[in-house]
């Protein structure tokens, strides 16, 4: 028996594949979609992946450290490492910033990270070049996507940093780059005002009288000490020694430490649910909204290549073609469109994932998803083209 | 195969063959890239990198020692000064005035004395005149001429006369005590007035001007500080973590923040014995000799220390170490596999070697960098650099 689809398809197949084509590139854009917002929870996963933290102790009360702002004391992981079930316990900072690269200007999430020995949650995970920092100042590790290289000296504030190393997805929730530096450089950056805003603090409270009492002048200087001072971190983050409970180790902490902890899970709840859940569902609404367009339009091209071949159909008609075998010739048609368009989008979709400005995450899972969709889809839309195929009056083979 | 047979062919293979590749090689199911290198056997010569600001050893707050309003001030900042030269006056107000007046006291006093001496050589006289007429009466009642009252009465004479004579030497004795204590008080004046002269204690450079002529100062106050330019060091902080092996008499490199290409040599000093609790990091003092101009003082200067290099031992990178699961190690391919290896470590050059006390061998294969965190479960591929 002759495949009535395939010599169909034959017959125009240059025609056909370019439709394929182009559908094909409505569905990378659908998958596109898709992988911007697996990329987006997969950046929020990879800030939590690569503070390799168990526990994240904040400031009471606060949802920090990267919903919200968060403060406390750097000698607070003291006590803290102190506790049973405490593997480690760091100091961390977070400051998303601009700095100059060149002439431009890159944002970047600067991390203040304990550099004392290898390993300590909050360093990077695993580095693409270089090493990781050994001097206790004026070192920095980047990542790929800031566009910096090894040897750049990029200045924060009012240093500069080499940077000697370079690392791979280490972003923050918003996609920007991390740049890595010791937590004292990253505590100066962090609450270091410029040299005019130090200037105009010193006068204001040399006019004071209550800061600068005549006849003791060490008052002022004491009070500008005071404040010049940054001990402060955003968090501390803990790591649990491999048999404790992680949610023992945190109820521990916040009934005798009086501060704010949150666990693997409930960090996530926090990123995912309330950091990025408003863009999150901007997009997936968008997800929908283009699914619904690519069905539409995979809908009408089967039809109108459907009613372009109404005449062909016609005559098979009147030569006494069954109803089924003018089905299934419309279906197969839809379906190898379907799979022609799903091929290209797919490619389409992961060779221009790189280029977003973002993290595109294109998930097999999502992508076999995506193929059983494009199935349905072409099936639902050529039950449009059956009908109009098979409401032909035969006549029309042989009319005007 | 007919002419659009393989046309065909030319499209659907290639495209085919693409979709194979985009769903193999890209995305979470393609292999991750990693750079790999032997484990070396290599010196590690750990080296401390500390930061710090110049200062001065020895610095002199010059101010009064009793509050005061300043008249003058003699020197500015920038000038040289010698041990004992003014530097500011501070307003004697009524001292010179109190020192003439002692000086007067004191005249009096004398005045007071020279009249106690005349008393005494009257009473001196009125002795010698009773005792030689209590000596006669006595001769002439042996002869029986004169009463014996007379005779008492003369010698009640001669013990007033002696009295006399005493309450005048005392006296005299009050007019010196008296005197001398006026000059003492005079003295003291005199030397109060000479202490608000400031004067430099040692010879040195001016480097602060503090106040100006007209200020009132409190006791202690400093009005001018001296500084030896000849004797600068660092104030240096080391983090503690990585502050092991800092001891004086290492040599250290300093790079001044306004001149980092042309490091100076120095040695460090003394290392504090107490350190900062707070900022966890260890004091230390590095001495270096000044050429050219001097540095400003509170100037920020990076210091770092090397140590002399150990025995040749095995090293590896840094970016190899990783912790996986509470341990330190690195991953080692064996037969193709991904092995995570448990190592202790020794010390790190500031090159980011660090020496590998145990765990590895020479010639092992180590995974350097990775494009992404590694699994023991992680398909990889070898390449030369990364990204």
């Amino acid at each position: 028996m002759i495949s009535l689809a395939g010599r169909d398809i034959l017959h125009g197949w240059g025609k056909y594949m370019l439709t394929g084509v182009g559908l094909g590139l409505l569905i990378g854009v659908t998958l596109s979609m898709a992988g911007v917002y697996r990329g987006m929870v997969d950046d929020a996963q990879a800030l939590l992946d690569n503070s390799q933290a168990d526990l994240w102790v904040v400031q009471k009360d606060t949802l920090g450290p990267y919903a919200e702002p968060s403060s406390l004391a750097e000698d607070s992981e003291r006590p803290i490492q102190a506790m049973r079930g405490v593997a480690q316990a760091a100091g961390v900072t977070y400051l998303t910033m601009q700095i100059a690269h060149g002439d431009e200007d890159v944002r970047v999430m600067v991390v203040g990270a304990e550099m004392g020995a290898p390993g300590l949650p909050g360093q990077p995970t695993h580095l693409v070049a270089g090493r990781h920092i050994v001097r206790g100042h004026y070192e920095a590790v980047a990542d790929v996507k800031s566009g910096f290289a090894i040897g750049d000296r990029v200045k924060v504030r009012r240093n500069f940093y080499t940077i000697v190393g370079l690392t791979s997805r280490m972003v923050s929730s918003g996609g920007d780059p991390m740049l890595f530096l010791s937590l004292k450089d990253a505590q100066a950056a962090q609450f270091q005002k410029d040299s005019d805003a130090i200037l105009r603090q010193r006068a204001r409270i040399a006019a004071s009288p209550q800061l600068n009492p005549p006849g003791n002048p060490a008052v002022s200087q004491a009070v500008n000490a005071v404040q010049s001072e940054n001990n402060n971190v955003n968090a501390v983050l803990v790591t649990t020694t491999p048999n404790a409970d992680p949610d023992a180790v945190a109820a521990a902490i916040r009934r005798w430490q009086r501060l704010t902890v949150y666990t693997r899970a409930q960090m996530e709840e926090i990123l995912v649910d309330k950091l990025i859940a408003n863009s999150a569902r901007q997009i997936a609404m968008f997800l929908v909204i283009l699914s619904i367009v690519s069905a539409a339009i995979v809908a009408f091209i089967i039809y109108t290549m459907t009613i372009g071949k109404i005449r062909e159909i016609a005559v098979l008609k009147l030569i006494g073609t069954r109803d089924r075998t003018i089905s299934w010739m419309i279906l197969q048609q839809a379906l190898g469109l379907g799979l022609i368009g799903f091929v290209v989008g797919k490619i389409a979709a992961s060779l221009w994932a790189p280029f977003f400005p973002k993290y595109v995450l294109l998930l097999p899972a999502d992508s076999i998803m995506g193929f059983f969709a494009v199935m349905l889809i072409c099936t639902l839309a050529s039950v449009l083209a059956i009908q109009a195929a098979l409401k032909v009056d035969p006549a029309e083979a042989i009319g005007g | 195969m007919s002419r659009r047979g393989w046309t065909m062919a030319a499209v659907l293979v290639p495209l085919l063959l693409l979709f194979a590749w985009v769903a193999f090689r890209s995305g979470p199911l393609a292999p991750t890239n990693v750079t790999v290198a032997q484990v070396e056997t290599r010196r590690i010569a750990p080296a401390m990198f500390g930061i710090g600001t110049v200062e001065a050893r020895y610095t002199q707050k010059v101010g009064p020692t009793a509050a005061g309003r300043v008249t003058m001030v003699a020197v500015d900042v920038g000038d040289m000064v010698k041990a004992g030269q003014l530097l500011a006056q501070i307003d004697p107000i009524d001292r010179d005035q109190r020192i003439d007046a002692a000086a007067g006291g004191t005249a009096r006093s004398a005045a007071l004395e020279q009249a106690a001496a005349a008393l005494i050589a009257d009473a001196t006289a009125r002795v010698a005149l009773a005792k030689s007429q209590a000596e006669r009466t006595e001769q002439l009642k042996k002869s029986g001429w004169v009463t014996n009252a007379l005779v008492d009465q003369r010698r009640q004479e001669l013990a007033a006369a002696q009295a006399g004579l005493v309450a005048a030497q005392a006296n005299r004795g009050a007019a010196a005590m008296d005197s001398s204590r006026l000059g003492a008080e005079r003295a003291a004046l005199v030397e109060q007035r000479s202490n608000l002269r400031l004067v430099a204690p040692h010879a040195g450079l001016v480097v602060r001007r503090a106040v100006e002529p007209g200020t009132t100062v409190v006791a202690g106050q400093s009005v001018v500080e001296i500084i030896d330019p000849a004797q600068l060091w660092i104030n240096a902080r080391f983090d503690q973590t990585q502050s092991a092996g800092l001891a004086a008499g290492l040599p250290v490199r300093i790079a001044l923040r306004s001149r980092p290409d042309a490091p100076i040599s120095g040695t460090i000093e003394r290392v504090e014995p107490m350190a900062d609790a707070l900022t966890e990091e260890v004091l230390a003092k590095a001495r270096f000799t000044v050429t050219g101009t001097l540095p400003s003082i509170g100037e920020l200067a990076e210091v770092t220390v090397a140590l002399p290099a150990g025995a040749a031992t095995l090293a590896v990178p840094n970016a190899a170490v990783h912790r996986v699961d509470g341990a330190t190690g690195v991953w080692v391919i064996r037969d193709g596999d991904l092995d995570f290896v448990t190592v202790k470590l020794g010390v790190q050059d500031l090159g980011g070697w660090v020496q590998v006390l145990a765990g590895l061998a020479a010639g092992d294969r180590i995974v350097v960098h990775s494009a992404k965190a590694l699994k023991a479960s992680s398909r990889f591929s070898i390449v030369d650099a990364l990204p």
